[in-house]
């Protein structure tokens, strides 16, 4: 029945629209006026409202920003991301006023020269100073923007020191649960293999390499230590996942058949970051950002950063691998 | 050449030689506007479905049963599954169908001919081919939507394994295969026309049209045609590996893989080697959508502004460039593969390079307008606003280019925000812009300006009310492809603001609407045009109102000028036609 009455309602909103269609061609073949052409007060008009449409536009921008600012990511809880953070604002900075600059131009330029039939425009075709100037400037803003750029990028790529002391994770995705595995005392993953993937060994990891008899698995949270270097390694046994954490602002991707790293420093305990954002119901996430299927939205893990003492005292707490088999 | 077209226009043609099998290149491009009209219909229908359940998570819709059935929407709710296939075919059709067979199928069969003064396309009959494939592949497209396990649901970029694999997701069974078979034909199409496009333009130019006497619209379907034909074919490959991957069990792209608790044989494949594969076209795509929009409106500016282009030149060199850099940026999308990092570096730097064609382009049109004549057609505000679309989004590209930047945002909202404004909104508007400009060449009628400029402002308004947000969701780390947002408690401050998306997006909606009447009611029953109504310099102006074949009655015009002489100092009208010799007081300025 209201499916019924909504297609009758649009059925006569059409009709009305083309009855008026109708009266409007035959009312301006009546007062001789031609069907192409745009009255002065017609572009007068168009004018004025693009005038008034940008600022509106500016402030629609602004409007989002401080309704919804507040709930962007808070500061960086890693160390490299703080320098991602830092060239996030330059290129910020470069990005709004020439928004700005060229919006408000925009519309300055429609409402001023709005059609007058008793001028005609002016016959500018080109000008080689102009255009090198706006070639070089946008070159040479590019260029400082490209050197910065590239030498955060590399140092947040670089890997970390051999003889530094650091965490091995492994990140093991699939469809659609994360299982985190730890190095163990030795600081070596054991060797796996997908073909010894089976229901109890869920990573295929093989119990005959030493090196992962105090291999830990765990779900549902996994553990990191403040300050200390973490090296992840991320995995998956099916299609393409991506390990995406972003108050660490960390992201790879989980592709089969391949190991992928990343590593990066906590900053911030939960703890810590609890009190900046004054929310007492913060938590890091790892969630899955590369299209898996179906529950590809809720493919998640709860991050828990935590004092090297509190970490230590949690990891011992987790079953070795060979004792849980 | 004038004499066959003399037996041609006595000849009486069949209805299905006129209408339906049509070889004359305007019959063709009606053909191409409304089956992408249509396809971009279905596109956009699909988005405001899938937006329904982003907005208000979990509540029963019934119209969405109603137009989906029991199998997707069981009790008015969208499955996950098909939420997923929504969008995978949504973006398929929008990136392909609406906007590259729709644009460049529509706009380069009009005004090649016309503009350069030629009969036809070089060959009527490839054309006419690469129409009924494109109708093919476009059939195949939406048969796919209904057979068993649903359409492809890997989104449009179709990732392996995730596409290759039926026990990954219903969607990759025969969905999959079909859309692999739709995209294939799809390419013959594109490349049978391109091939057409880019023989015309180089030897079916009337005299006097040297190249440097091109409209830009010419130029950028030319450079839009030469990037179609250099990397759809790539694109035809990576579906090719993957149609074997998938049913002869070769490992093109697969290995190591345990999937539904089985481990299966492949060894030795790289999913990332389709990724490269795949963007290497996919990143020119982007521009192959672009730049028929951006030569549609350079002309429209013009025109209306009455004013010439500024830089000619330079917007000609800013096309090039920007094609060519198009090539050698793909990797920007695949930052976080795990790619050395080296070659990220190099990515980088290649794709910010893009900026400075583009902020040319942008200046170049700023200082069109400035000190011009505005008159504000329909087709002059969606022009314009495709300046303000070409601003917005391509500044955020700033952003996602620089690796560093891209770790954080990669695959989120910003992302969809981002490549809807500066591609899907400056291409859609670009579109509107033709049909408005040139509805008058192509059906002899006018449309109606105050629903014309209705159809702008609710449209313009809405699709930044659906898409600036998006930017702000993003950068709350909140990633695209998602179903629901409401598995996290992190991202619940956005369900107001995912609420406003979706109206907006249903308004959107409807402003398509105003245009849709429009144009069918113009079509039909609009006033007459008459031959020149824009007092325009270009060609196609000087051909009857009535279609007849072979364009000219008689002889087919020479030209003696380039085609941006409005408002010309000393000259008695504001617009001086390509046609018009220069007068012994106008100096050649080597146009
Ligand atoms: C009313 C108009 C439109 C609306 C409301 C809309 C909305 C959306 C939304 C919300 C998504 C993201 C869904 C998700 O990630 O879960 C999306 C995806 C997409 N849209 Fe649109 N869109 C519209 C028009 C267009 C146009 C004109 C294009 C042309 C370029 C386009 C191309 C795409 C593409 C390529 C995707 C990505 C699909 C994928 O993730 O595989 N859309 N659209
Ligand atoms: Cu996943
Ligand atoms: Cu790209």
């Amino acid at each position: 029945m209201i499916t019924f009455l909504i297609f009758l309602a649009i059925l006569l909103a059409v009709t009305a629209i083309v009855q008026m269609l109708s009266i409007y061609d035959l009312t301006s073949v009546i007062k001789g006026r031609k069907a192409f052409e745009v009255t002065e007060k017609e572009n007068k008009t168009q004018a004025f409202l693009w005038l008034i449409f940008v600022p509106s536009y500016f402030i629609f921008i602004l409007w989002q920003y401080l309704v919804w600012g507040k709930y962007m990511l808070p500061e960086s809880a890693s160390v490299h991301g703080e320098k991602i953070d830092g060239l996030f604002a330059t290129t910020w900075s470069i990005i709004i006023p020439v928004f700005i600059i060229t919006h408000s131009l925009l519309a300055y330029f429609c409402f001023k020269y709005v059609y007058n039939k008793d001028r005609k425009a002016s016959f500018f075709a080109h000008n080689n100073k102009l255009e090198l100037a706006w070639t070089v400037i946008p070159s040479l803003t590019l260029a400082t923007l490209i050197l910065y750029g590239l030498k955060t990028w590399n140092s947040v790529m670089s890997p970390i020191p051999d003889e530094a002391d650091k965490v091995t994770i492994e990140l093991f995705a699939r469809q659609f649960d994360w299982t985190a595995r730890y190095a163990g005392e030795d600081e070596k993953l054991g060797r796996s293999h997908f073909r010894l993937i089976k229901g109890f060994n869920a990573l295929g990891v093989d119990s005959s390499d030493a090196n992962a008899h105090d291999d830990i698995l765990v779900k549902g949270e996994f553990h990191l230590p403040v300050n200390k270097p973490v090296e992840f390694v991320f995995r998956s046994q099916d299609v393409i996942h991506s390990a995406y954490m972003p108050h660490f602002r960390a992201q790879m991707n989980c592709v089969p058949g391949m190991a992928t790293l990343f590593n990066f420093i906590p900053r911030y305990t939960t703890a810590e970051m609890k009190q900046k954002t004054n929310n007492e119901n913060f938590d890091y996430i790892l969630l899955c950002n590369k299209i898996c299927g179906a529950a590809h939205y809720n493919m998640q893990m709860k991050i828990i950063v935590e004092s090297e003492e509190d970490y230590n005292k949690w990891l011992s707490s987790q079953k070795r691998f060979l004792a849980s088999n | 050449m004038s004499t066959t077209h003399e037996e041609h226009s006595h000849h009486e043609q069949s209805f299905i030689t006129k209408y339906v099998f049509s070889q004359d290149h305007k019959m063709i491009a009606k053909q191409f506007l409304i089956t992408g009209f249509l396809m971009g219909f279905i596109g956009m229908m699909m988005s405001v479905l899938f937006r329904l359940q982003l907005g208000w998570p979990g509540e029963s819709f019934p119209i969405l049963t109603f137009l989906l059935g029991e199998n997707w929407a069981p009790d008015g709710v969208l499955t996950p599954d098909k939420y997923l296939a929504l969008v995978t075919i949504h973006g398929t059709i929008m990136v392909f169908f609406l906007l590259t067979a729709g644009l460049s199928g529509t706009f380069s069969n009009l005004l090649i001919p016309l503009q350069l003064g030629a009969r036809d396309m070089a060959s009527g009959f490839l054309n006419m081919l690469s129409y009924w494939f494109f109708f093919l592949s476009s059939i195949i497209m939406l048969i796919s939507l209904g057979v068993e396990g649903g359409p492809a649901s890997a989104g449009w970029t179709i990732y392996p394994p995730l596409s290759a694999l039926p026990q990954a997701i219903p969607g990759s069974g025969l969905g999959m295969t079909l859309w692999l078979v739709s995209m294939a034909i799809f390419i013959v199409s594109s490349l049978l026309g391109s091939l057409n496009y880019i023989v015309t333009i180089l030897n079916l130019r009337t005299k006097g049209m040297k190249m440097t006497r091109m409209p830009l619209t010419i130029w950028a379907f030319l450079i839009t045609a030469i990037l179609g034909v250099l990397t759809f074919p790539v694109l035809l490959s990576a579906a090719l590996l993957l149609i074997f991957d998938r049913s002869f069990e070769t490992s093109f792209y697969l290995s190591d893989i345990v999937v539904a608790g089985t481990a299966l044989d492949f060894n030795g494949g790289s999913p990332i080697l389709f990724e490269h594969l795949f963007w290497f076209l996919g990143h020119p795509e982007v521009y192959i959508v672009l730049l028929p929009s951006l030569g549609l409106t350079s002309e429209i500016i013009s025109v209306n502004a009455r004013k010439p282009i500024f830089g000619y030149r330079a917007m000609i060199g800013s096309m090039l460039t920007i094609a060519f850099i198009s090539i050698i940026v793909w990797g920007h999308h695949m930052f976080v593969t795990g790619m050395n990092p080296f070659l990220g570096a190099v990515f980088t730097f290649t794709t910010l390079l893009v900026a400075i064609p583009s902020a040319v382009k942008v200046f170049n049109y700023l200082t069109t307008l400035w000190k011009g004549n505005i008159r504000f057609t329909p087709a002059m505000l969606f022009a314009v606003g495709l300046i303000s679309t070409f601003i917005s989004g391509g500044l955020t590209g700033l952003i996602l280019g620089d690796s560093a930047l891209d770790i954080n945002v990669h695959d989120t909202y910003f992302v969809v925000g981002h490549f809807h404004i500066v591609m899907g909104l400056s291409a859609v508007f670009g579109m509107y812009a033709g049909a408005y400009h040139w509805f008058p060449k192509l059906f002899g009628r006018m449309m109606n300006h105050n629903l014309g400029k209705a159809h702008f402002w609710l449209t313009i308004t809405s699709v930044y009310g659906v898409f600036l947000p998006m930017h702000f969701i993003g950068l709350a780390g909140v990633p695209r492809r998602y179903y629901s947002n409401s598995a996290f408690p992190l991202f619940d401050s956005f369900i107001d603001l995912n609420e406003i998306v979706s109206a907006f997006a249903i308004l959107a909606a409807f402003a398509q609407v105003l245009f849709f009447i429009n144009f069918v009611y113009s079509a039909l029953r609009g006033p007459k045009a008459t031959q020149n109504p824009w007092d325009s310099n270009t060609l196609e102006w000087t051909t009857p109102v009535e279609h007849i074949h072979g364009n000219w009655p008689g002889e087919i015009p020479a030209v003696h000028r380039w085609p941006y002489d409005y408002s010309k100092p000393g000259a008695a009208s504001d617009f001086i036609p390509q046609t018009v010799p220069l007068s012994e007081y106008e100096k050649d300025e080597g146009h």
